[in-house]
């Protein structure tokens, strides 16, 4: 198992050097120019030729690349080009904000999806099954620009019941410890601030939340019919065990496991494409930080989010084979 | 797997607590927001807005978003009038300039204080210049970008007469210099903070202004509160202020009419009628300190021959295209300053739309069929051209009626600026927002043939010279002859063709008072209040 981790660790290496020179080709083949962008309609030429030199984008590609990666290896995710100040400084509290928004719309997501899903297949063909995949085939086509606006719509403007923007109230404002605001409010008893928080994260969790339940409900439904259909299970009903303990202990271990992909995957996902979601809800994260980047062609900001967002996903990814392994006895990572 | 599950089964649980808990007090937390906002409603304005602020060092702003908070934090020595661009003292309470325009002396407040409690002097200013102009200071760190632009070559030294007189030596005289000053690049820093914070100033803002610096969580809220020892008694009115970022305007809206936010800027034109109608929300127009307008390169044919240039001006639907895609917040223009802007010239007459009249111009061009173009587009809406492509759209039409057929191509913002400043394009959609109020700051940036913002690539003989008279000539009633001028000048060769001048309109809650939006796009809060 530990060989398996440290080779996992080690196949991380070749994945992010080929990932960055993949992000670095990119970003500095598409046209524009950040000085430009920087310094706006009114600069002179010779102010947007300063700020190049200054930047190092004068220098070639390769050199400009190598010192990149230098700096990445010595631990320095490097200045943003806009703002000037330290990448590691900046993006922080962005990843904290995307974090707990995806911890979130996650839990939504496998709760609800997992236990549809289970139910779905347990009363198959039924009115249960009909709607709750009805839905979920809805879900998985719903743009989530138009979901968040439309629970805006009905939940803060008119029924007055959720906030519809930010991560707080901002006129009583949480102070943040780590970033995660649920955990920040919890270590200071603020439970007040903890209750704010949580409803500040309904709706963008549910926007966000929504494909992914809407996947793992059916992927759930599919895997636990296959296993429904076992003679184990057929077993363990002629036992006389109660129903909700077929599906629960004995059906749903073996089905899991394909629902655990799906989860990883959706996690990566959520990590960088939460854009949408981000904007709508002014949720301050880490694809919106590079989203504008991107904008303004802060060449730093983006090769180092995006690095970053690549190593979660990777670990995640991880995480998820060696759940894999305690899910099924079968399956030995040596 | 035995924990797994746990850990699962406890989660579907929980969740359905989760769910009939919020289904029994969602009306309680309903009121509890109401409440909340109403208890601290008369202390905090909350201002929703898009994009957030880049840098807090006043120095080296180079953008609207970070003026709007610095213009509350620092101040200049001389401002604006709050309803027009007229300038009025603020630090300096009175200056006089010599005769030949080159020596301007400045009598400055007293008993002023940064928010760090040091005295605010002539040697404050002096610090802050020199740390402006003279590379090797210790705390020039940054790029001064407007400083370079506006007053490298113009101002000769800064010098403190007394302990509240300043004196402003320049290179040569320059009607720009007093309206410049205004700009917020020019704030004055607290010189201690400087030493102390060095090139983390920006983090840690100071100031002489009516608010204090308290927090900034970046692209979500940056937060000021009031200085309790603001030199003009009895402001700023409200406690604290909260400038809220929420990107998507659909959505600044909602939180408005939710009453999270009180105050917001960025209104899709086409929620206008919807914030008229409802009875807790009113809206502000900020003035149009603007011009957008197509700009023609002169250098390539055939649009350097000017009934080119006049038949695509009379092949353009002016009040159509506002009609359609701007709203009632635009007016159709005709020059390529705007009437908020003093020295603007009503007696130019503009361009018809006359299909008829462009095709007789273009026959007498000698292009009687016609001819191809590319027409550039910014895919990015700005101020002045809130939907830059359904113009363009509804333009090509036109000019095809004449027998120009139009190639449209779009570029991002961030591609699209180099090309036209390096002049790689034929007809161009753009537009000018002003910095400072003065008509030097429209006229001669476009029109100026050796000025980097000249698009058109423009080049007249007279038009420079009367804008060179004009930039020198500290008279009022002079320069505004001058300017007539050119404008006049300018319509007949026509290198641009002028479309909107565009009011930005704001919506807040109906309790927001004295708040006046001003032209140059930002302005001072300390005299807004909330209505018991």
């Amino acid at each position: 198992m530990k060989s398996y981790f440290a080779r996992r660790i080690l196949q991380l290496v070749p994945v992010l050097i080929g990932m960055s020179i993949v992000v670095f080709s990119i970003i500095h083949a598409i046209p524009g120019d950040p000085a430009t962008v920087i310094l706006g309609d009114h600069a002179t030429p010779e102010a947007v030729k300063e700020l190049r030199t200054e930047m190092g984008l004068d220098k070639p590609l390769i050199s400009q690349y190598f010192a990149y990666v230098k700096s990445i290896v010595t631990g320095d995710l490097g200045n943003s080009l806009r703002t000037k100040k330290p990448i590691q400084e900046e993006i922080t509290p962005y990843l904290a904000a995307t974090i707990e928004l995806m911890f979130a719309s996650m839990i939504i997501a496998t709760v609800i999806g997992v236990n549809a899903g289970i139910l779905a297949a347990w009363k198959r063909a039924s009115w249960f099954d009909n709607i709750a995949m009805f839905i979920a085939l809805v879900g998985v086509s719903m743009p989530v620009f138009w979901l968040g606006l439309m629970e805006q719509w009905i939940f803060s403007e008119k029924l007055s019941w959720l906030p519809s923007i930010g991560r707080f109230n901002a006129r009583e404002p949480i102070e943040a410890i780590t970033g995660l605001y649920m955990v920040d409010t919890i270590i200071q008893g603020n439970w007040a601030g903890l209750w704010d928080a949580f409803k500040h994260l309904i709706l963008p969790g549910l926007a966000l939340g929504t494909i992914p339940m809407a996947i793992i409900a059916r992927i759930t439904r599919s895997s636990m019919l296959e296993v429904l259909e076992s003679e184990y299970v057929r077993t363990a009903r002629a036992k006389g065990l109660s129903e909700i303990w077929v599906l629960y202990k004995h059906a749903l271990k073996n089905a899991f496991a394909p629902v655990l992909t799906v989860i990883g995957l959706q996690v990566g996902l959520l990590l960088g494409g939460a854009v949408l979601t981000e904007t709508i809800f002014g949720w301050p994260g880490i694809g919106r930080y590079i989203y504008d980047a991107i904008g303004y062609r802060d060449y730093p900001v983006i090769q180092s989010g995006i690095l970053i967002i690549s190593t979660i996903f990777v670990c995640v990814n991880l995480v998820v084979d060696l759940l894999y392994a305690r899910l099924d006895p079968r399956i030995n990572y040596k | 797997m035995k924990v797994n599950f746990k850990i699962f089964r406890t989660l579907s649980i929980l969740c359905i607590f989760l769910v009939a808990g919020c289904s029994d007090k969602e009306s309680d937390s309903g009121n509890k927001t109401v409440n909340t906002t109403e208890s601290s409603k008369n202390s905090t304005l909350i201002y929703g807005r898009g994009t957030d602020t880049v840098t807090l060092d006043a120095h080296n702003i180079v953008e609207a978003e970070s003026s709007r908070i610095s213009k509350n934090i620092y101040e200049t020595l001389i401002d604006y009038e709050k309803e027009s661009t007229e300038v009025t003292p603020k630090l300096a309470k009175e200056w006089t300039t010599s005769d030949d325009g080159l020596i301007w002396t400045f009598k400055l407040q007293e008993n002023v204080k940064f928010h760090d409690g040091t005295e605010f002097n002539a040697d404050a200013v002096v610090y802050n210049f020199e740390r402006m102009m003279d590379e090797n200071h210790p705390q020039h760190q940054g790029d001064f970008s407007i400083f370079s632009r506006t007053f490298k070559g113009v101002i000769e030294e800064v010098k403190a007469v007394d302990a509240h007189t300043v004196e402003f030596k320049l290179v040569k005289s320059d009607a720009t210099f007093l309206p410049n000053l205004g700009i917020t690049p020019f704030g004055i820093i607290s010189p201690d903070a400087l030493k102390t914070f060095n090139d983390k100033i920006q983090e840690h803002p100071v100031g002489t202004g009516p608010f204090v610096f308290d927090s900034w969580i970046q692209n979500d809220s940056l937060t000021l509160l009031k200085n309790e020892n603001y030199w003009i008694t009895d402001l700023p009115k409200m406690d604290k202020i909260i400038f809220k970022i929420i990107p998507d305007n659909s959505a600044r809206l909602t939180a408005l009419k939710n009453g999270e936010i009180d105050l917001m800027e960025g209104i899709n034109q086409s929620d206008l009628p919807a914030i008229e109608k409802d009875m807790n929300l009113q809206i502000l127009k900020r003035p149009a300190a603007n011009v957008g307008y197509i700009t023609i390169n002169t250098t390539r044919p055939p649009f350097d021959n000017v009934k080119v240039r006049q038949a695509l001006n009379h092949a353009v639907n002016k009040q159509g295209l506002i009609d359609a895609f701007f709203g009632p917040v635009a007016s159709p223009a005709k020059n390529m300053t705007p009437p908020a802007v003093w020295g603007y010239n009503d007696e130019v007459k503009d361009y018809e739309f006359d299909l008829e009249k462009a095709k007789q111009l273009l026959v007498e061009a000698g292009y009687p069929n016609g001819f191809e173009t590319e027409f550039y587009v910014m895919t990015t809406p700005r101020l002045y051209f809130p939907q830059p492509e359904k113009v363009a759209e509804a333009m090509k039409s036109d000019l095809e009626k004449i027998n120009v057929k139009v190639k449209i191509v779009t570029y991002e913002w961030a591609t699209y600026l180099p090309k036209l400043m390096e002049g790689d394009y034929s007809i161009a959609v753009i537009g000018r927002i002003s910095e400072n109020g003065d008509p030097d700051n429209f006229l001669n940036t476009m029109l100026y043939s050796k000025s980097s913002s000249n698009l058109s690539k423009f080049s007249n003989t007279r038009i420079d010279e009367l804008l060179i008279e004009a930039k020198n000539s500290i008279d009022r009633d002079v320069r505004t002859a001058l300017y007539k001028e050119v404008q006049e000048i300018a319509h007949n060769e026509a290198p641009t063709i002028p479309i909107a001048y565009v009011e930005s309109p704001m919506a807040a809650r109906n309790y927001v008072k004295g708040y006046i939006p001003h032209a140059i796009g930002y302005e001072s809060l300390a005299e807004i209040y909330f209505e018991e």
